[in-house]
């Protein structure tokens, strides 16, 4: 591990699938670290290889997928080494998933107390009484209502909400130091939604572990993430705490990602939207994948990669935009904005942290 | 439950009725009579014998009688064997039908989830292909083209097994293969479509994410979801077992009520055509309605409740 601090670091990993048009490049030299403790938000579109990520840290990859380069150390082992047959003790002890749709993530037909005690019985070798006693537990953690009374219901029993809750406790009956939550809020309403991100902030300080969220939902990372990455075309194109990527950004697709979200201080009627579709990854492009949909892109946009820039020592683009020769460009209004709000939250000293993540 | 239990009783006792109705006019338009020599006989020794049984009387009288007896509890005399009672033909005859029957369920429905769930962990890997020809094979081939075959080259080429009749588990072996085929392939292919599915949903990848290994995925989670729906399948494959098992009994010679309903079709004992059908049928709507009950037991999402059905 090169950074004490860091539970997990994955470096430079290469992920293809291979499918019958050909080799699909999902993950393109994809670097990000977990610190202890830290939720990490991972934010990009649907097919931008967040969730292909996080699903080769379980080894849960599909049977097409293809680890093509990088490493992934976890305890000062890399997972991408391990036999499957490893995985399944590192699997839900040490690093757990929640899932997106809790209606169908749970077996109809087992009792969610015993769904809840599986991992146990797996990996603490707990007898199935004293499993079940644990799980209990759980499910009051997770703020089931009369526990004892629901234990040996089945799931169709609950609704998605307090489906989502159990799905949780399973996640979190080893006490893992990695949670993987998937776009856990995605199928849940609004009001559930919140009550799903505030009980998972409350288990996060009690069990001690670190999270990686990924979600396309900029107002959950706000909320959530200590950190956020995004990501684009199977890359990340920039990474800092979460106030440098809402009110400092710097890659056009953060702006566009943030330009498209409406917040209360929007004006006027229609709500901006990034034009154009992500890359085929089939055939990647050469340069900045999101040249092609870029208000700013430059003519070494559709030749170069461009490599990370640093913005500050938690910050980093890749975009050509910073580079030192790169012409002065105008963001689009509410990033301008944001960065004059960036600003004032740099002024005072010491910088108020919580009061601007609202 | 109890409600429920009843209704469908009922409806099982509407549906032997309509059958029971069906059948007798079915009968009636079947060519020839129950008189085996009529040849020899004179018109006035013809008029006699068809008067002894009834027969001389019109349809719907000889109808409603036969439907009278059934409410009595009689199913009548047979003409054959010498005017034994119809429910003791059946009766001592059902033992070795059911064993058969029983024998063949098992066998097949065992085999066929064995099979149906090694083409789904396995998925197109030789092993699938293997069991999707074998189902296919299963399905294709009908029992009594298996049963001669396998009374030929296990019976009597290699004298593994006796080739025909009925004294010991030995016998029971060739005609329980024969019968086993069909719901065995029936299975098979059930189970491997329904376990694709159930391997490729949500529950399994939190199964997986849980750490869990292939077998206890398997064991725990993907059987049981899979055998669900399987047990509607139950039912219909009994009822092809049925009709299977008339022509295999007869081709191994087992003294069941298969054998003994196609001689009774061939030389017209209508009450015993009669009685086996109402028999079967009987047979069939209890195996449906068992299922549905099993199917509540252990699918905790349709268990019937008291209010309602």
């Amino acid at each position: 591990m090169e950074n004490p601090e860091n539970v997990i670091e994955v470096r430079n990993l290469e992920i293809d699938f291979h499918t019958y048009a050909g080799e699909v490049k999902a993950i393109r030299d994809v670097s990000f670290d977990l610190r202890k403790g830290e939720t990490l938000a991972i934010v990009g579109e649907s097919g931008s290889g967040k969730s292909v990520t996080t699903r080769s840290l379980m080894g849960l990859l599909a049977p097409n997928a293809e680890i093509k380069k990088g490493s992934i150390m976890f305890h000062g082992e890399d997972i991408i080494k391990k036999s499957e047959k490893d995985m399944q003790h590192i699997r839900g002890k040490d690093i757990a998933m929640i899932f997106q749709d809790p209606m169908t993530s749970l077996d109809p037909t087992m009792r969610i107390g015993m769904q809840i005690a599986e991992p146990l019985m797996k990996h603490k070798g707990l007898k199935k009484k004293e499993a079940i006693a644990q799980a209990l537990e759980m499910l009051k953690l997770v703020g089931i209502t009369n526990p004892e009374g629901r234990i040996n219901d089945y799931p169709y029993q609950f609704s998605g909400g307090m489906r989502q809750r159990i799905v949780i406790a399973i996640a979190l009956v080893c006490y893992p130091e990695v949670l993987i939550a998937d776009e856990p809020t995605t199928a849940l309403d609004v009001t559930i939604q919140a009550q799903i991100l505030d009980l998972m902030k409350d288990l996060q300080n009690r069990i001690d572990t670190s999270i990686i969220f990924i979600t396309h939902d900029l107002g959950v990372v706000a909320g959530m993430a200590d950190r956020v990455a995004v990501m684009y075309a199977g890359k990340i194109v920039e990474y800092g705490t979460v106030d440098e990527i809402f009110f400092n950004p710097q890659h056009p697709y953060t702006w566009g990602l943030l330009n498209s979200m409406p917040t209360l201080d929007t004006e006027g009627g229609s709500l901006s939207a990034i034009p154009g579709t992500p890359p085929d990854l089939l055939d990647p492009p050469v340069g900045d994948a999101f040249a092609a949909r870029s208000d700013y892109a430059m003519k070494i946009d559709t030749e170069k990669q461009p490599p990370f820039f640093k913005v500050s020592d938690t910050h980093y683009a890749a975009t050509w935009l910073l580079h030192p020769d790169a012409p002065k460009v105008t963001p689009p209004a509410e990033i301008i904005r944001r960065q004059k709000k960036f600003a004032e939250m740099q002024r005072p000293e010491p910088p108020i942290k919580t009061a601007t993540k609202e | 439950m109890r409600k429920y239990l009843l209704k469908r009783i009922f409806y099982l006792f509407l549906t032997l009725f309509i059958v029971a109705t069906v059948t007798f006019f079915l009968m009636k338009l079947m060519p020839g009579t129950p008189l085996q020599n009529e040849a020899k006989l004179t018109a006035s020794e013809k008029a006699s014998i068809l008067a002894q049984y009834g027969l001389d009387k019109p349809v719907w009288l000889q109808y409603f009688i036969y439907i009278g007896g059934i409410f009595k509890g009689s199913l009548g005399l047979s003409f054959q064997f010498s005017d034994q009672a119809v429910s003791y033909l059946i009766g001592s005859r059902m033992g070795p039908s059911m064993q058969l029957g029983g024998q063949a369920l098992l066998v097949g429905v065992v085999l066929g989830i064995i099979l149906g769930a090694i083409g789904a962990i396995r998925k197109d890997t030789w092993a699938d292909r293997v069991a999707t020809i074998l189902s296919i094979l299963g399905i294709a081939v009908p029992s009594f083209v298996l049963a001669i075959l396998l009374q030929y080259y296990l019976g009597l080429k290699l004298g593994l097994f006796p080739v025909a009749g009925w004294s010991g588990f030995s016998y029971t072996i060739l005609p329980t293969l024969a019968l086993a085929a069909s719901p065995l392939a029936e299975t098979a292919r059930f189970i491997r479509t329904d376990m694709v599915d159930v391997l490729s949903s949500d529950y399994i990848e939190l199964a997986k994410a849980k750490g869990l290994s292939k077998f206890g995925i398997v064991y725990h989670h993907a059987l049981r979801n899979s055998l669900i729906p399987m047990v509607t399948l139950i039912g219909p494959l009994a009822a092809a077992l049925m009709t299977g098992s008339m022509v295999v009994e007869n081709i191994f010679s087992v003294p069941g009520i298969g054998e003994q309903f196609v001689k009774s079709i061939l030389v017209n004992d209508y009450p015993t055509i009669m009685g086996v059908t109402i028999f079967y049928s009987a047979l069939l709507c209890l195996l449906l309605l068992l299922t549905d009950i099993i199917y509540g037991i252990i699918d905790p999402r349709i268990r019937l409740s008291g209010n309602g059905d």
